[in-house]
């Protein structure tokens, strides 16, 4: 038997309201009133999915040790690199085994593709814990409709045989070949068709049928699931499936669309996440992905369910600044892009450094001297401390799980930032170490000496002409 | 420790622009205009130089790396020339050189020349770090700039020492204050207005708490000093200034890697005044020195440097600096050329700009910034940031 051992979510800092969407298009087309309202997650200009999903299984592996994981799955229909692997940065990042087998899975829906192929392997003994990791950053053209719907996320599960808080019962796919939203390698955004057609033959039809479908050749009522876990691009199909499928309100769960949009590959599973946190041992759940086809997933919760091993995604959920400048929002998901001046040029990155360093920078790995236990980032030759020296009596250590404070700061107007103004200062770790770190998803006005912080992984910068992603690791408040 | 180079060399002529944004003029046309200045202070012909040491920094994105800009500018007959490079100490480091040619005994005339063309770079303030602080250091090291990087220092001052940030901000302002009024009475400075504190605490943040006033000028400019024996200057000027200690120290990188440092002080300078403290031996130089050019690329680095090279009681250079100690008219006169805030810093030539001013004010040649009797000045000039930091002191002697 295999099931969830842990399940974590990232949903950026970021928030978009849709009136503010309204307020930008509304003159160009005022249909959309009635989309305007609640919020959208957008990740900054830092965070891809690749860096979002990085932080999402930060925070899921926790207490469990990373070298553990003997696989690792990365679902996104927004790859940052389609060469090399996603899954090698990310792999260096979360420090895991080099023998891991990493497996970069692309398109919509892939999230479940994952979660069915980390069953397989760990239900076949080929695997004994399987790193499942999703994230998107899909984009809507501005003014499209799709804008109103569109958030960022991304979600991380560890599947494994023991110590599972859920198992996996069944797991269904139906290949339906609808084709709803499109889009090609060249394509910057998704196209759709009518919106009618998507609705009502793709997403209700759909999923009503493989669902009815799923509880005959399981021989149970759909009744006997605490939850059905479904996504939609609005809240009137959402209710027309749960109508026709006689769901109760209370196996529905929030579809988070007005809190965080539609998140594409990660959103079923942040609703689940949400579910999981109000379950009972014994509940059964049952988990709907469709986007040409439908996925199907059913759960069983464990008599080890509890909610201090869950994320608390209403912290994640408040957790917020909410932007109303559709401007600076568009900016930051990349759709329009402002004139950076001389200072916004990158220099030339050196591919080989990186590979080199690949475990100082992507694995943010320093080094503790063997003789005094004194912890340098980045690594040393020479110990740091002054009253030892030793030379070359270090061993590896890993800086990207301590907390920390920062010592001093400064906010920089001079500097170029992509989201202004740069922020950045010492760390002073609370393991021992210190280092500099850029400061990200933080207003001027929270910095403070002392304040706690955390270590979160970003693309530090974008040197186009190279073809190369600068991701390492920034300070973020613990809030 | 060594005995030094102490009275072993002599300051015989020196030559320095006006800096400014000087964009009709080139750097070779600013490295003639300080050179012939200082060949005529010296009355010495091209030929009399054995050796040249040429500082540039940022001239590797301007005129190039190399000595080469430098020898083919002066044509010194294919005498050695040897291009230093410290980020902002450079032109120390350039005078460092050519003092220690002369002291070992293998040149009797050696230059130091220090020049920057900062508006070539196309930035307003010094240009992007990124480039220049190494591949690996650019895929690592925050998005810096050398306000934001002081500006820490600041925040950590005052978080140490209690200081609201209205308070610290006046405190600061008050240094930039006094360096206004130094410049005004300087031709050659960059800046010359006088400020009021109200004037820096309205000014647009730079990086906070550090405002637009809190900044030294950026700024095109080239000087030079000759060098010589000091047993033979006489024979050339009948004033000659003595080298009597001439220190360096540089950061291992304890300051950002390791939990030690408190950040509201400059290792740095406090390790190379220690020791040039004893190689021109001075027991309590609160007393014993006449005036002071620091490095005050912004006014908390003035401020702590004030502590770091114990003038000043921890935490309480502010005092001093409210009672008008570092007035041109207090008991050691600080900036008394505007500094590298008025006279402007155009990064290799400020080590030799500082030297020139001490030179000429033991000359007795300031004019209307002359201050009375000096006898003792000293100069600072660091490169890099608080957090790692290059950093020289002299000391100057008219006797």
């Amino acid at each position: 038997m295999s099931g969830i051992v842990a399940i974590d979510c990232h949903i950026p800092f970021y928030r978009i309201s849709k009136k503010a969407i309204f307020d930008a298009w509304g003159w160009f087309d005022s249909s959309k009133v009635g989309s305007a309202k609640g919020e959208l997650a957008f990740a900054n200009y830092d965070e891809d999915s690749l860096t979002m999903g990085v932080n999402a299984a930060l925070s899921c592996l926790g207490r469990l040790n990373s070298k553990s994981i003997d696989r690792l799955y990365f679902a996104t229909a927004t790859s940052p690199y389609v060469e090399p692997k996603n899954t090698a940065i990310m792999s260096a990042a979360l420090d895991l085994n080099e023998d891991v087998v990493s497996v970069d899975m692309g398109g919509l829906i892939s999230s479940s593709s994952a979660l069915i192929a980390a069953n397989d392997a760990v239900e076949s003994g080929l695997s004994k814990m399987t790193l499942v990791c999703s994230a998107d950053k899909r984009n809507a053209k501005p003014a499209d409709g799709l804008e109103y719907l569109f958030g960022h996320a991304a979600f991380a599960m560890v599947v494994g045989e023991n110590d599972t808080i859920a198992d996996i019962e069944h797991v269904f796919s139906y290949s339906g070949g609808f084709l709803g939203y499109r889009r090609t390698q060249e394509d910057e955004y998704p196209k759709s068709w009518e919106e009618r057609w998507i609705r009502d033959e793709g997403y209700l039809n759909h999923i009503v049928k493989s669902v009815n479908k799923t509880v005959e050749k399981m021989g149970v009522s759909l009744s006997d699931f605490s939850k059905v876990i479904y996504a939609c691009p609005d809240k009137r199909t959402y209710s027309a499936i749960a109508k026709k499928l006689r769901i109760s309100s209370e196996q529905l769960e929030d579809p988070l669309l007005d809190k965080i949009g539609y998140t594409g590959n990660p959103h079923t599973f942040v609703m689940l996440e949400n579910a999981l946190r109000k379950a009972k041992p014994n509940d059964k759940i049952m988990l709907v992905n469709f986007s040409s086809g439908v996925d199907i997933v059913t759960f069983d919760v464990t008599e080890r369910i509890d909610k201090n091993r869950l994320p608390d995604i209403d912290k994640l959920l408040d957790t917020k600044q909410i932007i109303d400048n559709y401007t600076k929002f568009a900016n930051l998901c990349g759709k329009i892009e402002q004139e950076k001046g001389p200072r916004g040029e990158v220099a030339k990155s050196a591919v080989s450094v990186l590979w080199r360093e690949r475990k100082t920078i992507l694995g943010l790995y320093g080094s503790k001297c063997k003789k005094c236990g004194t912890k340098v980032y980045p690594p040393q030759h020479v110990c740091i401390n002054p009253s030892c020296g030793a030379i070359d009596e270090m061993e590896d250590y890993r800086f990207a799980e301590d907390t920390g404070k920062l010592f001093t700061y400064t906010v920089d107007n001079l500097a170029f930032e992509h989201n202004p103004p740069a922020m950045y200062g010492i760390v002073d770790f609370d393991n021992g170490g210190r280092y500099w770190f850029d400061i990200t998803d933080c207003s001027p006005e929270e910095l403070r000496v002392g304040m706690p912080v955390k270590m979160s992984f970003r693309k530090k910068f974008y040197d186009k002409p190279r073809g190369l992603y600068g991701y390492f690791w920034k300070a973020v408040p613990i809030r | 420790m060594s005995e030094g180079i102490k009275d072993k060399v002599a300051i015989i002529g020196m030559g320095c622009t006006k800096f400014g944004e000087r964009w009709d003029k080139s750097e070779e046309d600013l490295i003639i205009e300080a050179y012939t200045e200082a060949l005529d202070d010296a009355g010495i012909e091209p030929r009399d130089i054995d050796a040249a040491w040429f500082g540039s920094c940022f001239d590797e994105i301007n005129v190039g790396k190399s000595s080469l800009p430098l020898a083919t500018t002066l044509k010194l007959g294919f005498k050695p020339v040897t291009r230093v490079e410290n980020f902002c100490a450079t032109g120390t480091e350039a005078f460092r050189g050519a003092c220690y040619a002369v002291a070992s005994g293998a040149c009797d005339i050696a230059i130091a020349v220090g020049a920057e063309k900062l508006k070539d770079t196309g930035f307003g303030g010094l240009p992007e770090f990124s480039s220049v602080l190494g591949t690996k250091n650019r895929f690592i090291f925050p998005n810096i700039t050398a306000p934001g990087a002081f500006a820490m220092l600041a925040t950590a001052y005052f978080e140490k020492y209690g200081l609201s940030y209205e308070e610290g901000k006046s405190i600061l302002a008050k240094v930039s204050v006094k360096s206004h009024k130094n410049g005004l009475l300087n031709k050659k400075a960059h800046l010359r207005k006088e400020i009021t504190v109200d004037d820096v605490l309205k000014a647009p943040i730079i990086a906070s708490p550090l405002g637009l006033f809190d900044c030294s000028g950026v700024s095109d400019g080239a000087a030079v000093a000759i060098i010589t024996r000091a047993d033979i200057a006489k024979e050339y000027t009948k004033n000659p200034i003595f080298v009597k200690a001439l220190q360096i120290s540089v950061s291992d990188g304890a300051e950002y890697m390791h939990n030690k440092w408190d950040g509201t002080t400059i290792p740095t300078t406090v390790n190379a005044a220690k020791r040039a403290y004893v190689e021109a031996g001075i027991k309590n130089p609160r007393s014993e020195i006449d005036l002071m050019e620091l490095h005050d690329c912004f006014s908390i680095t003035e401020l702590v440097t004030y502590e770091d090279l114990g003038i000043s009681e921890r935490g309480r250079a502010g005092e001093d600096v409210e009672s008008g100690f570092f007035d041109l008219d207090g008991k050691i006169p600080s900036q008394t050329d505007g500094g590298l805030k008025c006279f402007g810093h155009p990064i290799a030539a400020s080590g030799l700009r500082m030297i020139y001013e001490v030179y000429k004010q033991l000359q007795g040649k300031a004019g209307k910034r002359q201050v009375k009797n000096a006898h003792v000045g000293l100069t600072h000039n660091i490169g890099g940031f608080p957090a790692m930091s290059i950093t020289s002191v002299a000391i100057f002697g008219n006797d």
